[in-house]
Protein backbone atom coordinates (compact mmCIF):
# COMPACT_ATOMS: atom_id res chain seq x y z
CA UNK A 1 0.00 0.00 0.00
CA UNK A 2 1.41 3.31 -1.00
CA UNK A 3 -0.55 5.57 1.36
CA UNK A 4 0.51 5.32 4.98
CA UNK A 5 -0.98 8.23 6.95
CA UNK A 6 1.92 10.12 8.48
CA UNK A 7 0.11 10.96 11.73
CA UNK A 8 -0.57 7.33 12.76
CA UNK A 9 1.54 4.76 14.59
CA UNK A 10 1.81 1.08 13.66
CA UNK A 11 2.55 -2.44 14.82
CA UNK A 12 4.43 -5.12 12.86
CA UNK A 13 1.07 -6.99 12.93
CA UNK A 14 -0.36 -4.36 10.57
CA UNK A 15 -2.51 -2.48 13.02
CA UNK A 16 -2.57 1.28 13.35
CA UNK A 17 -3.03 3.48 16.41
CA UNK A 18 -4.08 7.12 16.38
CA UNK A 19 -2.89 9.31 19.26
CA UNK A 20 -1.36 6.52 21.42
CA UNK A 21 -0.41 9.06 24.08
CA UNK A 22 -3.89 10.56 24.36
CA UNK A 23 -6.90 9.46 26.43
CA UNK A 24 -8.61 7.71 23.51
CA UNK A 25 -6.18 5.82 21.30
CA UNK A 26 -8.09 4.63 18.25
CA UNK A 27 -7.09 1.28 16.70
CA UNK A 28 -7.63 -0.24 13.26
CA UNK A 29 -5.93 -2.43 10.69
CA UNK A 30 -3.86 -0.96 7.89
CA UNK A 31 -4.76 -0.81 4.21
CA UNK A 32 -1.92 -3.28 3.63
CA UNK A 33 -3.60 -5.76 5.98
CA UNK A 34 -7.06 -5.16 4.53
CA UNK A 35 -5.73 -5.81 1.03
CA UNK A 36 -3.95 -8.98 2.14
CA UNK A 37 -7.02 -10.30 3.95
CA UNK A 38 -9.44 -9.88 1.07
CA UNK A 39 -13.10 -9.16 1.75
CA UNK A 40 -13.66 -8.93 5.49
CA UNK A 41 -16.94 -10.66 6.39
CA UNK A 42 -16.88 -10.78 10.20
CA UNK A 43 -15.20 -8.82 12.96
CA UNK A 44 -15.22 -9.67 16.65
CA UNK A 45 -14.08 -6.92 19.01
CA UNK A 46 -13.49 -6.51 22.76
CA UNK A 47 -16.35 -4.98 24.75
CA UNK A 48 -16.36 -1.48 26.21
CA UNK A 49 -14.88 -1.74 29.71
CA UNK A 50 -12.64 -4.71 28.89
CA UNK A 51 -9.02 -4.41 29.88
CA UNK A 52 -6.61 -5.29 27.09
CA UNK A 53 -2.89 -5.99 27.33
CA UNK A 54 -0.40 -4.69 24.80
CA UNK A 55 0.23 -7.53 22.36
CA UNK A 56 -2.66 -9.55 23.82
CA UNK A 57 -5.26 -11.13 21.59
CA UNK A 58 -8.52 -9.21 21.84
CA UNK A 59 -10.63 -10.12 18.82
CA UNK A 60 -10.78 -11.68 15.40
CA UNK A 61 -11.07 -10.58 11.86
CA UNK A 62 -12.44 -13.04 9.28
CA UNK A 63 -12.26 -12.78 5.53
CA UNK A 64 -13.80 -15.29 3.14
CA UNK A 65 -10.62 -17.37 3.22
CA UNK A 66 -8.98 -16.77 6.58
CA UNK A 67 -9.32 -15.92 10.26
CA UNK A 68 -6.75 -13.67 11.91
CA UNK A 69 -6.44 -12.70 15.56
CA UNK A 70 -6.57 -9.03 16.52
CA UNK A 71 -3.97 -7.87 19.02
CA UNK A 72 -4.25 -4.85 21.25
CA UNK A 73 -1.40 -2.53 20.29
CA UNK A 74 -1.61 -0.67 23.60
CA UNK A 75 -2.66 -1.67 27.13
CA UNK A 76 -5.67 -0.12 28.81
CA UNK A 77 -9.42 -0.06 29.11
CA UNK A 78 -11.57 -0.25 25.98
CA UNK A 79 -13.59 2.97 25.87
CA UNK A 80 -15.40 2.52 22.55
CA UNK A 81 -15.98 -0.03 19.80
CA UNK A 82 -17.04 0.74 16.26
CA UNK A 83 -20.60 -0.62 16.07
CA UNK A 84 -20.75 0.30 12.39
CA UNK A 85 -17.96 -2.09 11.51
CA UNK A 86 -19.66 -4.95 13.39
CA UNK A 87 -22.69 -4.52 11.14
CA UNK A 88 -20.76 -3.70 7.97
CA UNK A 89 -17.36 -5.43 8.12
CA UNK A 90 -16.66 -4.33 4.54
CA UNK A 91 -15.82 -0.90 6.02
CA UNK A 92 -12.45 -2.44 6.93
CA UNK A 93 -11.72 -2.89 3.21
CA UNK A 94 -13.31 0.35 2.10
CA UNK A 95 -11.84 2.75 4.66
CA UNK A 96 -9.29 0.97 6.82
CA UNK A 97 -7.87 4.24 8.19
CA UNK A 98 -11.27 5.94 8.50
CA UNK A 99 -14.78 4.55 8.98
CA UNK A 100 -13.31 1.05 9.27
CA UNK A 101 -11.63 1.76 12.66
CA UNK A 102 -12.16 -0.98 15.24
CA UNK A 103 -11.96 0.18 18.89
CA UNK A 104 -10.53 2.81 21.24
CA UNK A 105 -8.41 2.31 24.34
CA UNK A 106 -7.49 4.60 27.23
CA UNK A 107 -3.79 3.67 27.38
CA UNK A 108 -2.23 2.95 30.76
CA UNK A 109 1.34 2.69 29.52
CA UNK A 110 3.46 3.85 26.64
CA UNK A 111 3.61 1.35 23.80
CA UNK A 112 6.38 0.32 21.50
CA UNK A 113 5.10 1.37 18.06
CA UNK A 114 6.47 2.11 14.61
CA UNK A 115 6.14 5.49 12.98
CA UNK A 116 4.78 5.79 9.44
CA UNK A 117 8.20 5.73 7.80
CA UNK A 118 9.28 2.62 9.69
CA UNK A 119 5.99 0.88 8.89
CA UNK A 120 6.20 1.81 5.21
CA UNK A 121 9.72 0.37 5.13
CA UNK A 122 8.41 -2.82 6.72
CA UNK A 123 5.63 -3.34 4.17
CA UNK A 124 7.90 -2.47 1.27
CA UNK A 125 10.28 -5.14 2.50
CA UNK A 126 7.40 -7.56 1.90
CA UNK A 127 6.24 -8.25 5.45
CA UNK B 1 -2.98 -9.95 12.88
CA UNK B 2 -0.83 -11.51 10.25
CA UNK B 3 -1.08 -15.23 10.85
CA UNK B 4 -4.12 -16.91 9.31
CA UNK B 5 -5.17 -19.67 11.69
CA UNK B 6 -7.00 -21.65 9.01
CA UNK B 7 -5.14 -24.21 6.90
CA UNK B 8 -3.65 -23.03 3.63
CA UNK B 9 -5.48 -23.28 0.31
CA UNK B 10 -7.00 -26.70 -0.30
CA UNK B 11 -6.08 -29.19 -2.96
CA UNK B 12 -2.58 -30.20 -1.95
CA UNK B 13 -2.44 -33.87 -1.09
CA UNK B 14 0.31 -34.91 1.28
CA UNK B 15 3.53 -35.85 -0.42
CA UNK B 16 3.33 -33.44 -3.32
CA UNK B 17 6.90 -33.10 -4.50
CA UNK B 18 8.27 -29.63 -3.86
CA UNK B 19 8.52 -28.03 -7.27
CA UNK B 20 8.18 -24.41 -8.31
CA UNK B 21 4.55 -23.69 -9.20
CA UNK B 22 3.60 -23.72 -12.88
CA UNK B 23 2.32 -20.55 -14.53
CA UNK B 24 -0.83 -20.49 -16.61
CA UNK B 25 -0.47 -19.46 -20.27
CA UNK B 26 -2.62 -16.48 -19.22
CA UNK B 27 -0.31 -15.46 -16.37
CA UNK B 28 0.84 -12.16 -17.89
CA UNK B 29 -2.78 -11.13 -18.48
CA UNK B 30 -3.66 -11.87 -14.87
CA UNK B 31 -0.74 -9.82 -13.63
CA UNK B 32 -1.76 -6.94 -15.88
CA UNK B 33 -5.30 -7.19 -14.48
CA UNK B 34 -3.97 -6.80 -10.93
CA UNK B 35 -4.61 -10.36 -9.72
CA UNK B 36 -3.51 -11.53 -6.30
CA UNK B 37 -2.03 -15.00 -6.65
CA UNK B 38 -2.01 -18.19 -4.64
CA UNK B 39 -0.39 -21.59 -5.07
CA UNK B 40 -2.90 -24.31 -5.81
CA UNK B 41 -2.34 -27.86 -6.93
CA UNK B 42 1.18 -27.08 -8.11
CA UNK B 43 0.20 -23.93 -9.99
CA UNK B 44 0.35 -20.23 -9.32
CA UNK B 45 -3.16 -18.93 -9.96
CA UNK B 46 -5.26 -15.83 -9.37
CA UNK B 47 -6.86 -15.95 -5.92
CA UNK B 48 -8.87 -12.84 -6.76
CA UNK B 49 -8.72 -9.89 -9.09
CA UNK B 50 -10.46 -7.36 -6.83
CA UNK B 51 -13.19 -8.17 -4.33
CA UNK B 52 -13.90 -11.90 -4.22
CA UNK B 53 -17.44 -11.17 -3.02
CA UNK B 54 -18.05 -9.01 -6.10
CA UNK B 55 -16.63 -11.80 -8.27
CA UNK B 56 -18.98 -14.30 -6.62
CA UNK B 57 -22.00 -12.05 -7.16
CA UNK B 58 -21.02 -11.41 -10.79
CA UNK B 59 -21.24 -15.17 -11.47
CA UNK B 60 -24.64 -15.43 -9.75
CA UNK B 61 -26.07 -12.34 -11.46
CA UNK B 62 -24.21 -11.92 -14.77
CA UNK B 63 -21.15 -14.02 -15.59
CA UNK B 64 -17.61 -14.75 -14.55
CA UNK B 65 -14.49 -15.63 -16.53
CA UNK B 66 -12.19 -18.28 -15.05
CA UNK B 67 -8.73 -19.49 -16.01
CA UNK B 68 -8.71 -23.22 -15.26
CA UNK B 69 -5.56 -24.06 -17.16
CA UNK B 70 -4.24 -25.90 -14.10
CA UNK B 71 -6.87 -28.63 -14.47
CA UNK B 72 -5.51 -31.89 -15.89
CA UNK B 73 -6.54 -32.47 -19.52
CA UNK B 74 -6.20 -36.03 -20.76
CA UNK B 75 -7.04 -37.70 -24.05
CA UNK B 76 -7.95 -41.36 -24.24
CA UNK B 77 -8.44 -42.93 -27.67
CA UNK B 78 -8.49 -46.15 -29.64
CA UNK B 79 -10.79 -49.11 -30.24
CA UNK B 80 -10.42 -50.23 -26.61
CA UNK B 81 -10.83 -46.77 -25.04
CA UNK B 82 -14.49 -47.16 -24.01
CA UNK B 83 -14.05 -50.59 -22.44
CA UNK B 84 -10.77 -49.54 -20.86
CA UNK B 85 -12.41 -46.53 -19.19
CA UNK B 86 -15.31 -48.70 -18.01
CA UNK B 87 -12.69 -50.76 -16.17
CA UNK B 88 -10.66 -47.77 -14.95
CA UNK B 89 -13.46 -45.51 -13.72
CA UNK B 90 -16.78 -45.43 -11.95
CA UNK B 91 -19.68 -45.14 -14.40
CA UNK B 92 -19.90 -46.45 -17.92
CA UNK B 93 -18.14 -44.32 -20.52
CA UNK B 94 -18.93 -47.08 -23.08
CA UNK B 95 -22.63 -46.27 -22.69
CA UNK B 96 -22.08 -42.53 -22.90
CA UNK B 97 -23.43 -41.05 -26.15
CA UNK B 98 -21.00 -39.14 -28.34
CA UNK B 99 -21.07 -35.48 -27.37
CA UNK B 100 -22.06 -36.21 -23.77
CA UNK B 101 -20.22 -35.29 -20.58
CA UNK B 102 -20.42 -37.30 -17.37
CA UNK B 103 -19.14 -36.77 -13.82
CA UNK B 104 -17.08 -39.75 -12.69
CA UNK B 105 -14.43 -40.86 -10.23
CA UNK B 106 -11.32 -43.00 -10.30
CA UNK B 107 -11.18 -45.34 -7.31
CA UNK B 108 -8.46 -47.26 -5.56
CA UNK B 109 -8.85 -51.04 -5.06
CA UNK B 110 -10.21 -50.37 -1.56
CA UNK B 111 -12.97 -48.10 -2.90
CA UNK B 112 -11.31 -44.83 -1.79
CA UNK B 113 -11.43 -41.95 -4.24
CA UNK B 114 -8.19 -41.20 -6.13
CA UNK B 115 -9.83 -38.28 -7.95
CA UNK B 116 -13.11 -36.99 -9.28
CA UNK B 117 -13.24 -36.00 -12.92
CA UNK B 118 -15.41 -35.25 -15.94
CA UNK B 119 -15.40 -37.61 -18.94
CA UNK B 120 -16.38 -36.15 -22.31
CA UNK B 121 -17.06 -38.54 -25.18
CA UNK B 122 -16.00 -36.67 -28.29
CA UNK B 123 -16.21 -39.61 -30.71
CA UNK B 124 -16.79 -43.34 -30.78
CA UNK B 125 -13.18 -43.98 -29.89
CA UNK B 126 -12.20 -40.60 -28.44
CA UNK B 127 -12.59 -39.43 -24.86
CA UNK B 128 -11.44 -36.26 -23.16
CA UNK B 129 -11.02 -36.17 -19.38
CA UNK B 130 -10.66 -33.21 -17.03
CA UNK B 131 -9.24 -34.10 -13.62
CA UNK B 132 -7.88 -32.12 -10.66
CA UNK B 133 -4.54 -30.37 -10.98
CA UNK B 134 -3.09 -31.75 -7.76
CA UNK B 135 -3.92 -35.32 -8.79
CA UNK B 136 -2.69 -35.17 -12.37
CA UNK B 137 0.34 -37.41 -11.88
CA UNK B 138 -1.50 -40.10 -9.90
CA UNK B 139 -4.45 -40.12 -12.28
CA UNK B 140 -2.21 -40.43 -15.34
CA UNK B 141 -0.25 -43.20 -13.68
CA UNK B 142 -3.35 -45.14 -12.61
CA UNK B 143 -5.06 -44.72 -15.99
CA UNK B 144 -1.96 -45.85 -17.87
CA UNK B 145 -1.77 -48.98 -15.74
CA UNK B 146 -5.47 -49.75 -16.04
CA UNK B 147 -5.65 -49.16 -19.79
CA UNK B 148 -2.74 -51.52 -20.36
CA UNK B 149 -4.18 -54.59 -22.09
CA UNK B 150 -6.91 -52.57 -23.77
CA UNK B 151 -6.30 -51.26 -27.27
CA UNK B 152 -6.19 -47.65 -26.05
CA UNK B 153 -3.87 -44.66 -25.95
CA UNK B 154 -3.51 -42.09 -23.18
CA UNK B 155 -2.05 -38.60 -23.61
CA UNK B 156 -1.62 -35.93 -20.94
CA UNK B 157 -2.10 -32.71 -22.91
CA UNK B 158 -2.39 -30.40 -19.88
CA UNK B 159 0.76 -28.42 -20.60
CA UNK B 160 -0.07 -28.00 -24.29
CA UNK B 161 -3.52 -26.59 -23.67
CA UNK B 162 -5.44 -24.04 -21.66
CA UNK B 163 -8.90 -24.25 -20.10
CA UNK B 164 -11.15 -21.21 -19.82
CA UNK B 165 -14.63 -21.14 -18.28
CA UNK B 166 -17.51 -18.69 -18.60
CA UNK B 167 -20.12 -19.25 -15.91
CA UNK B 168 -23.32 -17.45 -15.02
CA UNK B 169 -26.76 -16.57 -16.40
CA UNK B 170 -25.22 -14.47 -19.19
CA UNK B 171 -22.66 -17.11 -20.20
CA UNK B 172 -24.51 -18.26 -23.33
CA UNK B 173 -24.97 -14.71 -24.60
CA UNK B 174 -21.27 -13.99 -24.05
CA UNK B 175 -20.14 -17.22 -25.73
CA UNK B 176 -22.30 -16.30 -28.75
CA UNK B 177 -20.99 -12.75 -28.84
CA UNK B 178 -17.43 -14.08 -28.76
CA UNK B 179 -18.16 -16.41 -31.67
CA UNK B 180 -17.44 -19.50 -29.61
CA UNK B 181 -20.97 -20.88 -29.70
CA UNK B 182 -23.01 -20.72 -32.87
CA UNK B 183 -26.64 -21.14 -33.80
CA UNK B 184 -26.85 -24.84 -32.94
CA UNK B 185 -26.18 -24.43 -29.26
CA UNK B 186 -24.73 -26.97 -26.95
CA UNK B 187 -27.09 -28.48 -24.36
CA UNK B 188 -26.29 -28.89 -20.67
CA UNK B 189 -23.56 -31.49 -20.04
CA UNK B 190 -22.80 -31.73 -23.75
CA UNK B 191 -19.45 -31.28 -25.41
CA UNK B 192 -18.36 -30.70 -28.99
CA UNK B 193 -15.25 -30.04 -30.98
CA UNK B 194 -15.29 -26.78 -32.87
CA UNK B 195 -13.04 -24.30 -34.57
CA UNK B 196 -12.48 -20.73 -33.43
CA UNK B 197 -10.43 -18.44 -35.70
CA UNK B 198 -8.73 -21.51 -37.10
CA UNK B 199 -7.95 -23.00 -33.67
CA UNK B 200 -9.32 -26.40 -32.70
CA UNK B 201 -11.26 -26.10 -29.44
CA UNK B 202 -13.35 -28.38 -27.27
CA UNK B 203 -16.50 -26.72 -25.99
CA UNK B 204 -18.39 -28.13 -23.03
CA UNK B 205 -21.47 -26.94 -21.19
CA UNK B 206 -20.17 -27.90 -17.78
CA UNK B 207 -18.91 -26.05 -14.72
CA UNK B 208 -18.32 -25.88 -11.01
CA UNK B 209 -20.42 -22.95 -9.87
CA UNK B 210 -24.06 -24.06 -9.84
CA UNK B 211 -24.78 -21.77 -12.77
CA UNK B 212 -25.20 -22.36 -16.47
CA UNK B 213 -21.86 -22.10 -18.18
CA UNK B 214 -19.21 -23.28 -20.56
CA UNK B 215 -15.68 -24.60 -20.47
CA UNK B 216 -13.37 -24.13 -23.43
CA UNK B 217 -10.26 -26.22 -23.93
CA UNK B 218 -7.88 -24.75 -26.48
CA UNK B 219 -4.26 -24.96 -27.58
CA UNK B 220 -2.03 -22.92 -25.28
CA UNK B 221 -1.16 -20.57 -28.14
CA UNK B 222 -4.83 -19.63 -28.62
CA UNK B 223 -5.54 -18.99 -24.93
CA UNK B 224 -4.65 -15.29 -24.93
CA UNK B 225 -6.77 -14.49 -27.99
CA UNK B 226 -9.78 -16.38 -26.64
CA UNK B 227 -9.43 -14.78 -23.19
CA UNK B 228 -9.17 -11.29 -24.71
CA UNK B 229 -12.17 -11.92 -26.95
CA UNK B 230 -14.27 -13.09 -24.03
CA UNK B 231 -13.26 -10.08 -21.91
CA UNK B 232 -14.29 -7.78 -24.76
CA UNK B 233 -17.49 -9.65 -25.66
CA UNK B 234 -18.43 -9.94 -22.00
CA UNK B 235 -18.07 -6.28 -21.13
CA UNK B 236 -21.66 -5.26 -22.00
CA UNK B 237 -22.93 -8.28 -20.06
CA UNK B 238 -21.08 -7.53 -16.84
CA UNK B 239 -18.53 -10.35 -17.18
CA UNK B 240 -15.99 -10.31 -14.34
CA UNK B 241 -12.66 -12.10 -14.05
CA UNK B 242 -12.95 -14.56 -11.17
CA UNK B 243 -10.24 -16.07 -8.99
CA UNK B 244 -10.03 -19.23 -6.91
CA UNK B 245 -11.48 -17.63 -3.75
CA UNK B 246 -14.86 -17.04 -5.38
CA UNK B 247 -14.63 -20.34 -7.27
CA UNK B 248 -14.53 -22.06 -3.89
CA UNK B 249 -17.53 -20.23 -2.38
CA UNK B 250 -19.50 -20.76 -5.61
CA UNK B 251 -18.92 -24.51 -5.66
CA UNK B 252 -19.65 -24.74 -1.94
CA UNK B 253 -23.03 -23.02 -2.31
CA UNK B 254 -23.76 -25.44 -5.15
CA UNK B 255 -22.87 -28.34 -2.82
CA UNK B 256 -20.13 -29.63 -5.10
CA UNK B 257 -17.25 -31.62 -3.59
CA UNK B 258 -13.64 -30.45 -3.68
CA UNK B 259 -11.04 -33.18 -3.79
CA UNK B 260 -8.93 -33.13 -0.64
CA UNK B 261 -11.90 -31.84 1.38
CA UNK B 262 -15.05 -33.89 0.72
CA UNK B 263 -13.29 -36.64 -1.24
CA UNK B 264 -10.00 -38.40 -0.61
CA UNK B 265 -8.34 -41.80 -0.52
CA UNK B 266 -9.96 -42.62 2.84
CA UNK B 267 -13.45 -41.89 1.56
CA UNK B 268 -15.70 -43.90 -0.75
CA UNK B 269 -17.96 -42.07 -3.22
CA UNK B 270 -21.00 -42.72 -0.98
CA UNK B 271 -19.15 -41.48 2.10
CA UNK B 272 -18.21 -38.34 0.19
CA UNK B 273 -21.85 -37.65 -0.62
CA UNK B 274 -21.53 -38.86 -4.22
CA UNK B 275 -23.32 -42.21 -3.92
CA UNK B 276 -25.72 -41.23 -6.69
CA UNK B 277 -22.86 -41.61 -9.16
CA UNK B 278 -22.26 -45.23 -8.19
CA UNK B 279 -24.47 -47.17 -10.58
CA UNK B 280 -24.36 -50.90 -11.11
CA UNK B 281 -22.61 -51.98 -14.26
CA UNK B 282 -22.14 -55.39 -15.84
CA UNK B 283 -18.41 -55.29 -16.23
CA UNK B 284 -15.66 -55.26 -13.65
CA UNK B 285 -14.00 -52.02 -12.56
CA UNK B 286 -11.32 -51.10 -10.08
CA UNK B 287 -12.89 -50.69 -6.64
CA UNK B 288 -16.00 -52.72 -7.43
CA UNK B 289 -15.49 -55.47 -4.85
CA UNK B 290 -14.65 -52.98 -2.13
CA UNK B 291 -17.73 -50.87 -2.81
CA UNK B 292 -19.87 -54.00 -2.52
CA UNK B 293 -18.26 -55.14 0.74
CA UNK B 294 -17.22 -52.02 2.56
CA UNK B 295 -19.70 -50.55 5.05
CA UNK B 296 -20.52 -46.87 4.72
CA UNK B 297 -18.89 -45.52 7.87
CA UNK B 298 -19.54 -41.79 7.50
CA UNK B 299 -21.84 -39.38 5.68
CA UNK B 300 -21.49 -35.97 4.13
CA UNK B 301 -24.11 -33.50 5.32
CA UNK B 302 -24.88 -29.85 4.75
CA UNK B 303 -24.93 -27.46 7.71
CA UNK B 304 -26.35 -23.97 7.98
CA UNK B 305 -26.00 -21.51 10.84
CA UNK B 306 -27.03 -18.04 11.88
CA UNK B 307 -24.82 -15.04 12.38
CA UNK B 308 -21.70 -14.51 10.29
CA UNK B 309 -19.01 -16.75 11.76
CA UNK B 310 -17.88 -19.40 9.30
CA UNK B 311 -17.36 -23.03 10.33
CA UNK B 312 -14.12 -23.82 8.57
CA UNK B 313 -12.49 -27.02 7.37
CA UNK B 314 -11.29 -29.20 10.24
CA UNK B 315 -13.54 -27.78 12.97
CA UNK B 316 -15.24 -30.48 15.14
CA UNK B 317 -18.98 -31.06 14.79
CA UNK B 318 -20.95 -32.14 17.87
CA UNK B 319 -24.34 -33.82 18.09
CA UNK B 320 -25.90 -34.15 21.56
CA UNK B 321 -22.65 -32.90 23.02
CA UNK B 322 -20.50 -35.59 21.42
CA UNK B 323 -17.96 -34.98 18.67
CA UNK B 324 -19.37 -36.82 15.66
CA UNK B 325 -17.32 -35.49 12.79
CA UNK B 326 -15.57 -32.56 11.18
CA UNK B 327 -16.24 -29.71 8.79
CA UNK B 328 -14.80 -30.48 5.35
CA UNK B 329 -15.51 -27.06 3.78
CA UNK B 330 -17.21 -23.99 5.16
CA UNK B 331 -17.68 -20.30 4.49
CA UNK B 332 -20.02 -17.41 4.99
CA UNK B 333 -22.30 -17.88 1.96
CA UNK B 334 -22.15 -14.66 -0.05
CA UNK B 335 -25.56 -15.42 -1.60
CA UNK B 336 -27.39 -16.46 1.58
CA UNK B 337 -25.54 -14.18 4.00
CA UNK B 338 -25.34 -17.09 6.46
CA UNK B 339 -22.58 -19.56 7.28
CA UNK B 340 -22.80 -22.83 5.32
CA UNK B 341 -20.63 -25.91 5.55
CA UNK B 342 -20.20 -29.46 4.41
CA UNK B 343 -19.35 -31.89 7.20
CA UNK B 344 -18.36 -35.52 7.39
CA UNK B 345 -20.30 -37.24 10.18
CA UNK B 346 -19.29 -40.66 11.50
CA UNK B 347 -21.95 -43.36 11.80
CA UNK B 348 -25.55 -42.93 10.69
CA UNK B 349 -26.50 -39.77 8.83
CA UNK B 350 -28.34 -37.18 10.94
CA UNK B 351 -31.70 -36.12 9.47
CA UNK B 352 -32.28 -32.73 7.91
CA UNK B 353 -33.22 -30.34 10.71
CA UNK B 354 -31.01 -32.02 13.33
CA UNK B 355 -29.41 -29.38 15.56
CA UNK B 356 -25.62 -29.65 15.82
CA UNK B 357 -22.84 -27.54 17.28
CA UNK B 358 -19.60 -26.58 15.60
CA UNK B 359 -16.55 -25.90 17.74
CA UNK B 360 -15.42 -22.61 16.21
CA UNK B 361 -12.05 -22.01 17.86
CA UNK B 362 -13.34 -23.05 21.27
CA UNK B 363 -16.83 -21.60 20.97
CA UNK B 364 -19.69 -24.06 20.46
CA UNK B 365 -21.85 -22.49 17.78
CA UNK B 366 -25.30 -23.78 16.78
CA UNK B 367 -25.86 -25.04 13.23
CA UNK B 368 -28.46 -27.35 11.78
CA UNK B 369 -28.39 -30.10 9.20
CA UNK B 370 -29.81 -28.93 5.90
CA UNK B 371 -30.17 -30.34 2.41
CA UNK B 372 -27.50 -29.98 -0.27
CA UNK B 373 -27.19 -27.88 -2.43
CA UNK B 374 -27.42 -24.70 -0.40
CA UNK B 375 -28.13 -22.70 -3.54
CA UNK B 376 -30.07 -23.61 -6.67
CA UNK B 377 -30.06 -21.35 -9.67
CA UNK B 378 -33.39 -19.88 -10.75
CA UNK B 379 -34.84 -21.32 -13.96
CA UNK B 380 -33.38 -19.71 -16.98
CA UNK B 381 -35.21 -19.17 -20.21
CA UNK B 382 -32.19 -19.43 -22.46
CA UNK B 383 -31.04 -22.76 -21.09
CA UNK B 384 -31.30 -25.55 -23.61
Amino acid sequence: MSSTPADLFFTPDHEWVADPGGPRARVGVTAFAAEALGDVVFVSLPAVGDHVDAGGECGEIESTKSVSPLYAPVAGEVTAVNEAVLNAPELVNEEPFGAGWLFEVAPTAAADLLDAAAYAALTEAGA
Amino acid sequence: MTEPVTPPAPGRPPGRPPAPPLDSPLDSRHRAAGAKFTDFGGWRLPLRFGSELAEHQAVRQAAGLFDLSHMAQLEVGGPGAADGLDFALLGAPSLQAEGRAAYSMILAQDGGVIDDLIVYRLGRERFFIIANAANRAVVVEALARRLDGFDATLADVTLERALIAVQGPRALAIMRAAGLVRAADLGYYRAAEAEWEGWPVVLARTGYTGEDGFEVSCPKAAAGAIWDRLVLAGRPFGLARVGLAARDTLRLEAGMPLYGHELDRQTTPAEGGQGAFVRPKETDFVGRAALADRAVSKHLVGLIGDGRRAARAGYPVLIDGQVRGRITSGALSPTLGRPIALASINGPAPAVGTPVEVDIRGQLTPFQVTSIPFYRKPNQKDEL
